[in-house]
This record gives C-alpha cells, sequence and structure tokens, in this order.
C-alpha cells in the first residue's frame, strides 16, 4: 500500500500494545450497520501506471503552450521565470502548515513578510495580510471590513459594473445571510460620475476595479473624494502586475486595495489556486481579515517574525473574528514574493510596458478590420472590447484551426454587449501572433 | 491579587469608583492577569457620549486575548484617559490607578448600588480560578 | 547569520531575469496614471535563489521530520502528485476556456465530485471552496438557503459544541446566523440532555466534527442527528476529521446533511505553509441544488466509441458563486492523483493505520502524560502538558523542547476545553520507529519537567532561534518594511 510503511509484524505488535485482537476492535463506538461499507472506487494503481493516466487527461485539453491564446478576463497567461517554481518545489516551504512555532517555521514567516512589504510597496498602501483565496473573496472580505468598521450602522455598498463578474458575485453570496444593500452593479453605464451619484450618509463603501473588467484604466481621485466626504471607505481592486507602470491606487486615497495576484507569477492551472491580496492604510489593520506577520526579537536578540494580531482571528476571537479565514494560500504569496524578487523593479516595468504597447498594437491592428469595432474609447491597459460581427462563441470555435484561443464572450454577463470579445494581450504574444489573430478574424469574421 | 475595598466590582471583571455623580472605570487585577501582557487599549466612546448600561466603552488586546470593557451604569462620558494607547502595559501594572478608563456623569448613581464589593468579587474570582 | 531581507539585498541596477525588446511601436501612455518611482527590489537571480533557499532552510516540514499537528493530519505528500500538477494540460489551461477544449480538467473534477460523494455518501459535491472554513461558509449557507426556501425563516440559530475549530463560531457569525454553544459531557461527547433543551424550531441547524477534537467517535452520533433531524434541523460535519472515516463509515450514512472535506488534510495536498487547502462540500439529496456553482456535470452521455461530454452547470438553487473560477484545480490534480493511487483499499488502509498509529502513541504515554479521555481515540488524542507535581511547566514548555528532539509540537491549546491540551496526530504515514523516538522524547521530557523545569521553560536550546516575543510584535507593529 503506498505511503503506509507498516509491516504485518509491527501491526501485530502495535495492536497488542494496544490491547486489540484486529484493526476492526478499534471502531467498537461506530455504528454497527453502517461500519464499513463497501466503496464503490476504481482500485489502487500504482505510480507508474497513474503518470500514464494523468498524461491522457492533461492531453484531452488544448493549452497555452501549444495554442496562442488572448483569454484574459481575470486569469491572464503571463511568462513565470524558472526560479519561482525551483523556490516553490522546496518541501521545506510546501511541507510545511501555518507556522504556529515560529522557531521552526522562520522560513515562511520572513517570506510571507517580504510578500507583505513587496505588495504595499507595489500598491502604495501601509499593511498586507498573508492574503486571501482570491480576488473575489478578497473584495467581500473587504466589504465586510467596510460594515464592521461603520459597526453596522451603514449597510449600502455601492459596487462599480465594470467589476469581475465573478467578483460581483462572491460579494452577493457572503452577503446573503446579512441585510445589506448592494447597488450600481447592474447599469453597465454607471461610470464614475454616476457612482458617486449613488453615495449616501447610509454608503459603507464604494469599490472600483483598476483596470476594470474591459481593460479600462482612470483616475478615481474624484470618485475617493466624494466617498470620503460622505463618510464612506474607496476600496479599489487591482490586478497588481499593471502596477509596474501605473499610478498605484494609493494616490486615488483608497482606503482598501485588493485584488487577484495571480499575474504575478502563479500559472493559470485552470482557474486557481490563486492569490487574494489584500491592503488597506494602518488605521483599518486590527479589522483586517486572515494573517499578519509582524517583525521581532528572539530571547537571544536575534530579529524574527511572528504571526501578531492573532487576536482578530477566529482561533481566539470564534464567533466575533473579522473573518472565519485560516488557511490561506501562503505558498502563493511566496510565489509573489519570489517573482516580484527576480524580475525586479526592471522586469516587472518592462513586462507591463510590453502588455501593455502590445495590446495598443493589436486594437490598432484589429480596429482596422472593416467587419470589428474597438469598443473601449478612453485609455486602457492590456485588455480591450471588440465589437464582432458574428457571435464569439462561432469566432473562437472558428479561430481554433489557426491554433488560437479567442477572447471572451462578454454577452454572458453584460446582455448589452452581445457579440462583443474581450481581448487580451501580454507580453506572452509575439508581434506575429498578434498580426496572425488579426488576419484570422478576418478570415472568420464573415457573417 | 489586589481587590481595594473602596471600589466596587462587575461580574464581566470592571471596576467603578464612585465620586458624587461621577463614576470613574477600568479593568480588575484579575481581569489584567487572565490577559497576560497587553499590548493594545482602544477607548471607543468619546468625551461627550451619552451611554446606556451595558455598552462598551473599551476594547483591551493582549496577545492571546481580546476584550470588550463594559458601563454597568448609564451616564455621558466626561474624560477619557489619552495615557492608555501610548502605553498599554498600565492596565498591567497599574489597574485601579493609572490605568482607569473613562470617567462618566451618571444619569443614575443607584444602579452602581448593585454591584457586588471588594469581598464578593475576591470570591466571584476564586470560585472561577482552579 | 541572519538571512537579510530581500530589500537589504538589494543593489539599484543590479539585473534580473532578462526579457525580450518590444517587437511592436510603443503607444502613447495615459496621461497622468504614469507611476513616478516603482519601490521593488533589484537582485540577481542567484541573489533571489540564495536567499529563499536559505529561508526554507529554516523550516521544519514533513520532509524533514515528524509533525504530529494535531487536526491537521500532516501525513506524506507524494511527490507524483506535484508532477502531475505541473503536467502541461493541467498547468496551461485557463479557465474561461470552451468546454471543449477542457474536457481532460472537467473529466479530472468530475471524477473527484463522484470519488467524494462516494466516499462521504452524498449525492452532490461542489469542488469551488478554496478551504475547510471557505467550506463551512459554504455549508452553513446552504442549510440558510434551504430553510429560506421553505419559507421556514425563524430558524435562525447554528448549535456548536464548546470543542469545535473557532472557524465554526466564525462561519456562523459570517452567515448571520446566531451561535448556540452547546456543552460536552464528562466523556467528551455531545451533552444530549443540553441538545434536547436547546433543539427547537429556531434552530436551522448543529455543526458537528467526528470524530471530536478530543479525537472521540461521538458515541451517540445517532441520537445527536437525530435529535436535530426531529426538531426540523439540519446536521453541518465538519470534515477535518476525515482521516479516521474513510472507508469507515460514510458521514451521510449517519445522517450528516452537508460536510466539507479538506483535500490539504485527508488527500495528501500539501499545506504550503498555510495554504493552498481545498474544500469541497458534499450534501444529500435534499441540498444538490443549493451548491455553490458551477459544478461539473455531464452534458452528453458517453458510450464505447466516445467518452461523455463535460460541461459546467449552475444548480437550480444555487446559493451562488463562492469564489471566483472554478476551485483550486492544481489541489484537485493532487487529490485526484492520491486518490487513484490508493484505490479502494487503500482508503481503509489510510483509516486504520492513522488510527492504529494515534492508540499506539496514547497507550504509550500512559503514566507519563495525563490523557483526560483514556479510551481508543480516533485518529488523534488529547493528552495533557502539566503535572500537579511539576508547577510551573505548561504544555507551551513541552512544546518548545519537543523542538530540540527535531519534532514539530503537537497542536498546542486546542480544544479549548481541555487545559494545557497537547493534540496529537501522527497519521498513517509514519512508522513505529518514528512513533517509538517520539515517545521517547516525550518521556525525556516527563522526567526534565520534575527535573529540570527551568530547562523546558527556557527551550527551545538548539534550534537556529529561541522564543519570539509575541508581546513586542503585537505592542510596536512592524507589518512590512520599505525599500533601504
Amino acid at each position: 500500500m503506498a505511503y503506509i510503511p507498516h509491516t504485518d509484524e509491527e501491526r501485530r505488535a502495535m495492536l497488542a500494545a494496544i490491547g486489540v485482537g484486529r484493526m476492526e476492535d478499534l471502531y467498537e463506538a461506530v455504528p454497527a450497520e453502517v461500519r464499513f461499507p463497501d466503496l464503490d472506487l476504481p482500485e489502487a494503481i500504482s505510480e507508474m501506471e497513474i503518470l500514464q493516466e494523468l498524461q491522457d487527461l492533461s492531453e484531452a485539453n488544448l493549452d497555452t503552450r501549444h495554442f496562442a491564446s488572448f483569454l484574459g478576463a481575470g486569469a491572464y497567461n503571463h511568462f513565470i521565470p524558472s526560479a519561482v517554481d525551483a523556490i516553490l518545489r522546496r518541501a521545506e516551504f510546501y511541507t510545511a502548515y501555518t507556522p504556529y512555532q515560529p522557531e521552526i517555521s522562520q522560513g515562511t514567516l520572513q517570506a510571507i513578510f517580504e510578500y507583505q512589504s513587496l505588495i504595499c510597496n507595489l500598491t502604495g498602501m501601509e499593511v498586507s495580510n498573508a492574503s486571501h483565496y482570491d480576488g473575489a473573496t478578497a473584495l467581500a472580505e473587504a466589504v465586510i471590513l467596510a460594515l464592521n468598521h461603520h459597526r453596522g450602522a451603514r449597510r449600502k455598498i455601492v459596487l462599480s459594473p465594470a467589476i469581475h463578474p465573478h467578483a460581483r458575485q462572491v460579494v452577493r453570496t457572503y452577503m446573503q445571510g446579512m441585510e445589506i444593500e448592494v447597488v450600481g452593479g447592474d447599469r453597465l453605464e454607471n461610470d464614475s460620475r454616476a457612482l458617486a451619484g449613488l453615495i449616501d450618509d447610509q454608503t459603507a463603501m464604494v469599490a472600483v476595479q483598476y483596470p476594470d473588467f474591459f481593460g479600462r484604466v482612470e483616475d478615481f481621485t474624484a470618485l475617493g473624494r466624494a466617498a470620503h466626504a460622505a463618510g464612506a471607505l474607496l476600496c479599489v481592486s487591482v490586478n497588481p502586475l499593471p502596477l509596474g507602470l501605473l499610478k498605484p491606487p494609493s494616490a486615488f486615497d483608497a482606503d482598501v486595495v485588493v485584488g487577484e495576484g495571480q499575474t504575478l507569477g502563479i500559472p493559470l492551472s485552470f482557474g486557481g489556486p490563486y492569490l487574494g491580496h489584500f491592503t488597506t492604510k494602518k488605521e483599518f489593520v486590527r479589522k483586517m481579515a486572515g494573517r499578519l506577520v509582524g517583525e521581532t526579537l528572539d530571547s537571544r536578540g536575534q530579529r524574527g517574525f511572528v504571526l501578531t494580531l492573532s487576536t482578530r482571528e477566529q482561533h481566539i476571537k470564534r464567533e466575533k473574528a473579522t473573518s472565519n479565514i485560516c488557511t490561506n494560500v501562503a505558498l502563493m504569496a511566496l510565489a509573489s514574493a519570489v517573482y516580484l524578487s527576480v524580475m525586479g523593479k526592471q522586469g516587472v516595468r518592462r513586462v507591463a510596458e510590453l502588455c501593455y504597447h502590445k495590446a495598443h498594437y493589436a486594437a490598432e491592428k484589429i480596429g482596422a478590420l472593416p467587419e470589428y469595432r474597438i469598443w473601449n474609447t478612453g485609455p486602457f491597459f492590456h485588455e480591450f472590447v471588440v465589437a464582432c460581427p458574428i457571435p464569439v462563441a462561432a469566432i473562437n470555435t472558428a479561430l481554433l484551426d489557426y491554433q488560437i484561443l479567442g477572447g471572451y464572450d462578454l454577452g454572458q454577463d453584460y446582455p448589452e454587449l452581445k457579440n462583443h470579445m474581450l481581448l487580451a494581450v501580454t507580453e506572452m504574444n509575439s508581434r506575429e501572433e498578434i498580426d496572425a489573430l488579426a488576419a484570422a478574424l478576418a478570415e472568420v469574421g464573415h457573417a | 491579587m489586589e481587590f481595594p475595598a473602596d471600589l466596587k466590582y462587575t461580574q464581566s471583571d470592571e471596576w467603578v469608583r464612585l465620586e458624587g455623580k461621577v463614576a470613574t472605570l477600568g479593568i480588575t487585577d484579575f481581569a489584567q492577569d487572565q490577559l497576560s501582557d497587553i499590548v493594545f487599549v482602544e477607548v471607543v466612546a468619546g468625551v461627550g457620549t451619552a451611554l446606556q448600561k451595558g455598552k462598551a466603552v473599551a476594547s483591551v488586546e493582549s496577545v492571546k486575548a481580546a476584550s470588550e470593557v463594559y458601563t454597568p451604569a448609564g451616564g455621558k462620558v466626561i474624560e477619557v484617559n489619552e495615557a492608555l494607547s501610548a502605553t498599554p502595559e498600565l492596565v498591567n501594572s497599574d489597574p485601579y490607578g493609572k490605568a482607569w478608563m473613562v470617567k462618566l456623569e451618571l444619569s443614575d448613581p443607584a444602579e452602581v448600588g448593585g454591584l457586588m464589593d471588594a469581598g464578593a468579587y475576591r470570591k466571584h474570582c476564586e470560585e472561577r480560578s482552579h | 547569520m541572519l538571512e537579510p531581507l530581500i530589500y537589504e539585498l538589494s543593489s539599484p541596477g543590479r539585473p534580473g531575469v532578462p526579457l525580450p525588446q518590444p517587437d511592436v511601436p510603443p503607444a502613447d501612455l495615459p496621461k497622468g496614471l504614469v507611476r513616478d518611482d516603482l519601490p521593488l527590489p533589484e537582485l540577481s537571480e542567484l541573489d533571489v535563489i540564495r536567499h529563499f533557499t536559505r529561508l526554507s532552510q529554516l523550516n521544519h516540514g514533513i520532509d524533514t521530520g515528524f509533525y504530529p499537528l494535531g487536526s491537521c493530519t500532516m501525513k506524506y505528500n507524494p511527490k507524483v502528485n506535484e508532477d502531475a500538477a505541473r503536467l502541461p494540460g493541467f498547468a496551461f489551461t485557463h479557465p474561461l476556456q470552451a468546454v471543449e477544449t477542457v474536457q481532460g480538467n472537467l473529466a479530472l473534477m468530475h471524477a473527484v465530485q463522484e470519488w467524494l460523494k462516494e466516499i462521504g455518501g452524498f449525492a452532490g459535491v461542489s469542488l469551488q471552496p478554496a478551504a475547510g472554513a471557505h467550506g463551512e461558509l459554504t455549508g452553513i449557507l446552504i442549510l440558510r438557503a434551504y430553510h429560506q426556501s421553505r419559507g421556514d425563516t425563524k430558524r435562525t440559530r447554528i448549535l456548536i459544541p464548546d470543542s469545535a475549530h473557532g472557524t465554526n463560531p466564525a462561519s456562523t457569525a459570517m452567515s448571520g446566523l446566531e451561535v448556540v454553544e452547546l456543552p460536552s459531557d464528562a466523556r467528551g461527547n455531545v451533552d444530549l440532555q443540553a441538545l434536547r433543551a436547546a433543539c427547537d424550531e429556531t434552530v436551522a441547524g448543529l455543526m458537528l466534527t467526528n470524530p471530536n477534537t478530543l479525537g472521540l467517535f461521538e458515541e451517540h452520533v445517532r441520537e445527536v442527528v437525530d435529535q436535530i433531524h426531529a426538531c426540523g434541523g439540519l446536521v453541518y460535519g465538519d470534515g477535518a476529521n476525515m482521516n479516521a472515516l474513510l472507508g469507515i463509515v460514510r458521514p451521510g450514512d449517519l445522517g450528516i446533511d452537508v460536510l466539507h472535506f479538506n483535500l490539504h488534510k485527508t488527500f495528501s495536498t500539501p499545506h504550503g505553509g498555510g495554504g493552498p487547502g481545498s474544500g469541497p462540500v458534499g450534501v444529500s439529496r435534499h441540498l444538490v441544488d443549493f451548491l455553490p456553482g458551477p459544478v461539473v456535470d455531464v452534458l452528453e452521455e458517453g458510450d464505447e466509441e466516445e467518452a461523455p461530454l463535460y460541461g459546467l452547470v449552475m444548480p437550480k438553487q444555487s446559493i451562488g458563486r463562492v469564489k471566483a473560477f472554478h476551485g483550486h484545480f492544481g489541489m484537485l490534480v493532487r487529490a485526484y492523483t492520491y486518490m487513484r493511487v490508493m484505490g479502494k483499499e487503500g482508503m481503509r488502509a489510510i483509516a486504520d493505520h492513522a488510527v492504529l498509529n494515534a492508540n499506539y502513541v496514547r497507550v504509550r504515554l500512559k503514566g507519563l502524560y495525563p490523557v483526560p479521555h483514556d479510551r481508543i481515540c480516533m485518529h488523534e488524542f488529547v493528552a495533557e502538558g502539566r503535572w500537579e507535581d511539576a508547577p510551573g511547566v505548561r504544555a507551551l514548555d513541552v512544546a518548545k523542547r519537543l523542538m530540540d528532539f527535531g519534532f514539530h509540537p503537537p497542536t498546542n491549546y486546542f480544544p479549548l476545553i481541555v487545559h494545557e491540551a497537547l493534540m496529537i496526530e501522527p497519521t498513517e504515514t509514519e512508522s513505529q520507529a518514528t512513533l517509538d523516538a517520539f515517545v521517547e522524547a516525550l518521556r525525556t521530557i516527563a522526567e526534565e519537567a520534575h527535573s529540570n523545569p527551568e530547562l523546558l521553560r527556557t527551550a527551545p536550546h538548539n534550534t537556529r532561534f529561541g522564543r519570539l516575543d509575541e508581546v513586542k510584535a503585537a505592542k510596536d507593529l512592524v507589518l512590512c518594511c520599505k525599500p533601504i
């Protein structure tokens, strides 16, 4: 039996020491009529055989190594330096658990402290937690923070419709047990000005995304001022990689910055595990959910790190905790710390620039095609929306013959955007690939 | 363990010093001992706030626990101890003196009458320790 | 030598990973939205690799030594799982690709759903929740949605035993329901009298951990479940302790209505220093429509020639999404690999050896450490780290001294209902020799507690770091470093 080391002799000796005759005798407390079910599962197989089976399953997919991908919508195909996985495969990192015993967990603790520092410096915010499950759940926790901040007296949240549909759905799921009003996300036309108009003295928080779901970037300073004038918090959900080029959300006086950190050295992996980052101004640190690593000294005077402000958390505060979160995604936070370190200031800037320029080149080429129109009017980062002559699903099926994975069908989430495709371009897309995409779109775009 | 005779005590380990209509509140020696090293104190009721009996006046945190401090009587907050945010450890070293938390002008001083005296509170603490 | 912080190793102009030159003309940058400076470090690749490699060497992991952290199931993380997750078809597929282009992934997810249904005795499974606590929140929201759908809006209370993990009441509070704590009886079970008294038409459900956090199988589990069902409530099972139940009993067969699994505990996916985990949720037939979605379903049946066509479907009365995309797919690949390798017989063997190992350590500690409930346990048990005749020595000191012997300490101070608790969970992947060495270390520590308590109070001595000042960390809050 794989991974179970016992010999027959050892089993006998151990059962004797315990004072029972057979393994079955250990389960007297289990109701007899439902004990030892005959599970309908496949028979065990060897490691040698499982690898073949997995290979077959893996190959029953089309992947971004073999197809040029222009699919984004919240998860992106970026270059991941080999150094990242080399560190993630260090068993001392991935076979350890939560650093409750700091003396023998300084590796994890210092790495997380460095992650917290890097993310704060990238977003311009003052404190970060050790990670959330993903950007969507981080946004939901930001809403909870805002509600707690107002001690339950304000029960309205203003959400931009340009926040990722999944994130807005997760917020609604989390809020279903609390009597909270979530407004703004239902009308696509709700821009910053319209959102500001929805803020009143019942609003706990206003949330926007930067760049937004459609790739657009805008200055939220005015919206931030409107929120603060009404006593509400401003939350900005960001993709951190564009911050290599773009002004950080601290410039808008954001109170809470969350977002999806998959773009920092984490593979697509069919949707997860990803990385929810969560940063705030200093004053909100005690309301923050999730683990926090702080610096301290040990008994020998050495600098070290520990989990701190644990009194916010579930194991102490129980039902009064800031959140129920326990296990987060520490290994993904480590991945992003390694990515940011090995790419460094120059590399992160360069990747952001490559994404930006390549996307604008693509938009120009596609915009020049007679049957297609670029929907974005203002500045965008590395994603943009294309109005297509035929349904997006049909285009994408046709593009497969060109070894291309096309963009996201926005009609699924925004009825006004039927036949509109969200296209993402990253540093992984060469000029040749972009030219090929434009040519293919021209060919398949005939109604 | 100290139980000053001139104070009144609550079941939830707050002490009250009543001088005319003014009540001074803090947490007891037993409470600070249970919490161990205090790292953070936040007085949540500002000067001028009107509070009902049972409302929270402060939040106290150590590394292993966090507690709310409640007022046993209704009144208006007239003074708040600013020193506690910078030196929370005063709660451990001088819980009945320098670590007072708020002063209230009580709307009904008789509400304090029902609280435990030092002897009853000492017994209450002994019952809980083992 | 202290390992510097990443910013302390940075040097302006130091080249990192080379990137290609732009192959397109530059576009105008967005006015007013470009940042001035970028406070990230600059290091060579070697600097980064050395730094994180040296940091890793400061950690204790399962691969370096025994890790009997109760309630966390620190079993061996098979290396084949790591290779599996990195296969290109798994690692380089986008979650929003058309389903026809990711049939391999959907087939894998469907298999995991089916196997968890079978192992748990459930009619439906969602793989979306990202961790156990996330699964708990999902489960409580499902209970709530079920009652709401039947107009049963008075059910706003959840009963939770005092031995429960803190995530249980925290998840309940997040769902907007009220927590009612139930005492445990003298034998560590849910107190039946208290349960009966608390059951009425305002009860939405009970959260039950079985085996409980003392490592004991609930002796009246049938009565407990029947009592809740009789008053119209549902039973939520915390599946953190499933390692003792694989092939032994199916929670669904005991009447559990909804349960979360911890793939990073029971199903060998790695703990990662604090995640990523995965917390799939299984439900009985009447709750299937409320699962978070989408779930994987068969869109078109297959036959001998063709595989079925899999797709993503939103359950009819779903509580909604609990996460973006589909869940922690990378962890599902690892769990799939593990479940296939262990197979049908493997499930039972896991539980048998986990329970065997825990009982073996328990009996060998007789006379050395008090064990409050000293009877046959499941996969873990709780001992006390204190002695009447060794005052001043506490569980914390025992834990710190264990590190000097190369062991990760057991879980400390949980469950709250045992004083100076040490929760010991060996798992089935440890040999008798390792367990004997652990017992010998504990024996030595018990002796030291009486002969040389100061040694314990100042432990650890042989580790790279001594005890860390948690008071200072909380008072002088330093949560990040700025660039130099």
